[in-house]
């Protein structure tokens, strides 16, 4: 039999509307997957078990007056990096582990609105810092699909709670690839919209300039559905866009004949997972015959994109992070004997290693004397990259390319080895450097069974596009349902 | 050696906008500890700011009117450093790209009008305040003024010492309460300056080592810091030794600088530019709209003053010193049905005199006078008439100003009315000249001071009702032909 926590919003949402199940059995049958898989998967930091009860009781009083909204209750989890009020909100680092913000950011305003039920705070690199979900002060995250494996990062609890049915859907933020690649890795659909789509406010900030908010869900309908919640102009952000918002759902089921699909020269380098280039080539034909034409185009600047953003992303967050000083809230150390003793055991012991070598980088960068040959340099090589695309995006509707260079990696294989884990996001920083969304879906399966993802990225404010091709691939190559063996 | 001093100023004037410079909390002054704040100027984690654009209107008012050039499009800037009383760890700030740069205004030095370059007007955000407990050793933060909005005023290293840049500071402050962006108060800090200043051999062109000098909250205090501190700095170069590039505190109480951190200890803010806000774009149209709203300037007043009330340029300076003090000129000497220089000098020395002094004893402005201009004009009428003399008009004008009554009203509830009737004044001047023999004897030998203890003795015979004019001529009428 087919459990509640197995299916999708849609699924859902049709069966809630036939009067076939209730809120409140959706959401005890999340809590119950949840009680049994969480203690291997530690997809969460913080569960939300007694208010998403109550939340759900009340959906199923709305739907009881025909009052049924975009979200009703449909149990969703959502990154520890979105506040929320009157919920501990850690940013998976011990600085934060006892904050409890006052106010709801304006996604999470929309969703509950939208009548959605939150299941908990998910997993996370501490401060967004990581593409593996082994930073966090609250312990690693697994891999639904392989215990011993990372989920990817930084968003690994939410695409791991998707992926182990711990939640119907859910929320992370992406900066350099934290959507995407846990999405690749953990076989689910992970969107990243434009800068400026969904607003930033309530997010903590890692690096303001490259964040961005997006759904993970388990196919590509149920991402137009979140997406129709929360994209659109926010007037409490500065960076968000006043564009139209289309009905992302009427690009679902439309074909992409005649659609030029760029696939960069570029993204296919040595070091690539050879199951990996399989599949995207497999991708590559699938996408031909659904009736797209697939050519080559180049973004010649893709070689400097993970140093152009390991200087935008560290100096960024090296200004953002500087409120964490123990006055105001968070965790302060003991035994303090002044202000700077205070300031300096506080964030010591605060943050953990790779957040305090990011905030080292970016304070470097932005020094007086480095400020021109790093953070300067690296602005003027990323509006080349953004260049890159917009002659790209002259010549084609979309393009394609993989998510992550590899399938998902083993718990501690990278992480005395900053080097190697910041190439995991090769493939998806451009975007976030750009601005424009890019979109992971599931697109196989390596021998040993391991979910692998493929990308496509448009031009700014092209989620609908996205979605349009991610939705006929999906038909098209109807990739094998399978659950992870938990 | 004789040196000349180099200074430049950097004013900080709060702006008096409703809200915040990026979030809707009030700027009011003086509320309870940390009541006007919100998730945003708290800097609680994922908030964001968004730009009051009245901040930007006011800081293009002050822009216009020092003779600015404001710049199509300017950005943010972070202000990286650790504070408690900065709760984000960065101040927002502007650094690479200011709104508006390459002004002057006109100041007077000993009668010869200068111009003081203005480098350029920025906007930022203001800091909390740490309250320290006396009893204990803890402090508390008040966030109340985090993110007022502030203008930061750079001059150009143009003044040449104390008193100029006195003058420079007073029409700074001028300007701003003219325009009604700043309420200029020193003492609650919506109006601070820090200088710098450094010294050259006279007639020499390079700029020697200059120090910061922070702490002044007063005009005087500015003054005073930077005449001991010129005086420092001579005798430090005098002595052979090179000045120290350092910022230096000023203490009032003992009336010195001291070193507060010297250039190695300096921060390094890591300015860049803010990602959380978008460039400010300020166009032509926007411009010409702020500029429609721009009042007439100090510098303005005071000429037109001087060329329609034809008072002298010293009056026409004190009138318009606040915009409040001119427009109760004006009102009042409007109120006399034809204007005539006689009118407007006696208007002018009643405001910029009496009535000053008594609302500068009371820290009132003119806008709270328990006398209104209509009561001037009436008073003036009053003396004019010979109703009463200057010196009972003195009298009249306190209890005005106690009791908020009428003139003339005063005048009859006092008896205030002079004594003209020369029959009336023959007659005690006759019974005082009989009393006084020997003073008689004295001013008939030629001892003409004398004349003045005749002059007292009526005035104290008639409770000084009487008409000084006319005492003084049947005096003299009386005491040449008396024997």
């Amino acid at each position: 039999m087919t459990e509640l926590y197995e299916l999708t919003i849609h699924e859902l949402q049709d069966k809630l509307r036939a009067g076939e199940t209730t809120s409140a059995e959706i959401t005890a049958s999340v809590f119950k997957r949840i009680d049994a898989v969480e203690k291997e998967v530690h997809a969460y930091i913080t569960l939300m078990r007694e208010s998403a009860i109550e939340e759900a009781a009340r959906a199923d009083e709305a739907i009881l007056r025909g009052e049924m909204k975009a979200l009703t209750g449909i149990p969703i989890a959502l990154k520890d990096i979105f506040c929320t009020r009157g919920v501990r909100t850690t940013c998976g680092s011990r600085i934060l582990h006892n904050f409890i913000p006052p106010y709801d950011g304006t996604v999470v305003e929309k969703l509950r609105a939208a009548g959605a039920v939150f299941t908990g705070k998910t997993n996370m690199d501490e401060f967004a810092m990581g593409s593996s979900t082994e930073t966090s002060f609250f312990g690693v995250t697994r891999n639904p699909w392989d215990l011993t494996r990372i989920p990817g990062g930084s968003s690994g609890g939410s695409a791991a709670a998707v992926a182990a049915d711990e939640c119907i859907a859910s929320f992370g933020s992406d900066t350099g690839g934290s959507i995407r690649q846990p999405a690749a890795l953990c076989g689910v659909v992970g969107l990243k919209p434009t800068y400026g789509r969904v607003s930033r406010y309530g997010l903590i900030a890692f690096a303001s300039s490259l964040d961005q908010i997006g759904p993970f869900t388990k196919d590509v309908e149920d991402c137009a559905i979140l997406m129709n919640v929360v994209a659109g102009y926010d007037s409490r952000e500065s960076t968000s866009v006043p564009e139209n918002v289309p009905d992302y759902r009427s690009f679902l089921g439309r074909g992409i004949e005649g659609w030029r699909v760029g696939i960069p020269k570029e993204y296919f380098i040595d070091g690539i997972d050879p199951e990996v280039e399989a599949a995207i080539r497999e991708a590559i034909s699938v996408i031909e015959r659904a009736g797209g034409s697939c050519s080559e185009v180049s973004l010649p600047h893709t070689d400097y994109c993970v140093a152009v953003y390991y200087v935008v992303a560290p100096a960024e967050a090296s200004s953002n992070l500087a409120r964490y000083d123990g006055v105001k809230y968070g965790y302060r150390s003991g035994d303090n004997r002044d202000l700077l003793d205070m300031y300096k055991k506080t964030r010591s012991a605060g943050f953990g290693e790779e957040v305090k070598r990011r905030i080292m980088i970016g304070t470097y960068a932005l020094s007086s004397g480095y400020y021109d040959a790093y953070y300067r340099k690296a602005s003027q090589v990323r509006a080349l990259i953004k260049r890159d695309f917009e002659q790209a995006f002259a010549d084609c509707d979309c393009i394609l390319t993989p998510t992550s260079p590899t399938p998902a990696f083993k718990v501690g294989e990278k992480t005395n080895d900053p080097m190697q884990m910041y190439l995991s996001d090769i493939f998806t920083i451009s975007a976030n450097l750009a601005g424009i969304p890019g979109m992971s879906v599931p697109c196989g399966y390596t021998k040993s069974g391991l979910p692998i993802g493929v990308q496509f990225l448009a031009g700014h404010f092209q989620e609908g596009r996205l979605i349009q091709i991610a939705s006929a691939y999906e038909r098209q190559a109807k990739i094998e349902k399978r659950r992870p063996g938990l | 050696m004789e040196y000349e001093p180099v200074i430049g100023l950097e004013v900080h004037a709060q702006l008096l906008t409703d809200a915040k410079i990026f979030c809707g909390c009030s700027t009011k002054f003086g509320a309870p500890p940390n009541s006007h704040t919100c998730p945003v100027c708290l800097g609680m984690p994922g908030v964001l700011p968004v730009l009051n654009k009245k901040v930007v209107e006011f800081m293009m008012k002050m822009a216009l009117a020092t003779n600015c050039t404001i710049n199509g499009e300017c950005n943010f800037a972070r202000k990286n450093y650790f504070y408690p009383d900065l709760p984000k760890g960065y101040q927002i700030s502007q650094y690479a790209s200011p709104p508006a740069e390459h002004g002057w205004i006109e100041v007077e030095i000993n009668g010869a009008k200068k111009r003081i370059g203005i480098t350029r007007i920025h906007m930022e955000e203001d800091a909390g305040k740490l309250l320290h407990d006396e009893h204990n050793p803890v402090s508390h933060v008040d966030l109340n003024r985090t993110g007022v909005p502030l203008i930061e005023i750079v001059s150009e290293p143009d003044i040449r010492g104390a008193e100029e840049a006195a003058a420079y500071l007073r029409r700074l402050h001028e300007i701003l309460v003219y325009l009604e962006i700043c309420d200029g108060n020193m003492e609650e800090g919506s109006f601070r300056c820090d200088a710098n200043v450094s010294l050259r051999p006279r007639g020499t062109e390079t700029f020697g080592t200059r120090t910061e000098l922070k702490n002044m909250n007063s005009f005087r205090n500015v003054q005073r810091a930077l005449e001991y501190e010129i005086k420092r700095q001579t005798y430090v170069l005098d002595a052979g030794d090179a000045v120290v590039q350092e910022t230096r505190l000023w203490d009032d109480t003992s009336g010195v600088t001291h070193s507060m951190r010297s250039k190695e200890e300096a921060h390094d803010y890591r300015y860049f530019p803010d990602p959380d806000l978008v460039p400010i774009v300020i166009d032509d149209a926007w411009i010409a709209a702020v500029l429609d709203t721009l009042p007439e300037l100090p510098l303005e007043k005071r000429e037109r003053f001087v060329r329609e009330y034809q008072i002298p340029a010293y009056d026409a300076g004190v009138l318009t010193s606040t915009p409040a003090s001119a427009s109760f000129y004006e009102e009042t000497v409007a109120s006399f049905p034809t204007i005539n220089p006689m009118v407007a000098k006696a208007a002018s020395n009643w405001i910029t005199g009496d009535l000053m002094k008594m609302l500068n004893e009371d820290k009132k402005d003119f806008t709270a006078s328990p006398i209104r201009p209509p009561a001037v004009a009436e008073l003036i009428r009053h003396i004019d008439a010979g109703i009463i003399s200057g010196k009972m008009a003195k009298e009249v004008i306190e209890e005005m100003y106690r009791t908020g009554a009428a003139p003339g009203a005063i005048i009859k509830e006092k008896g205030l009315v002079q004594i003209t009737d020369e029959d009336a004044l023959t007659k005690t001047i006759a019974e005082v000249i009989e009393k006084n023999p020997t003073q008689l004897a004295q001013y008939r030998a030629g001892k003409e001071k004398v004349f003045g203890f005749f002059v007292g003795q009526v005035m104290k015979a008639t409770q000084g009702k009487a008409n000084p004019q006319v005492i003084n001529d049947l005096l003299k009428k009386m005491l040449a032909e008396a024997e």
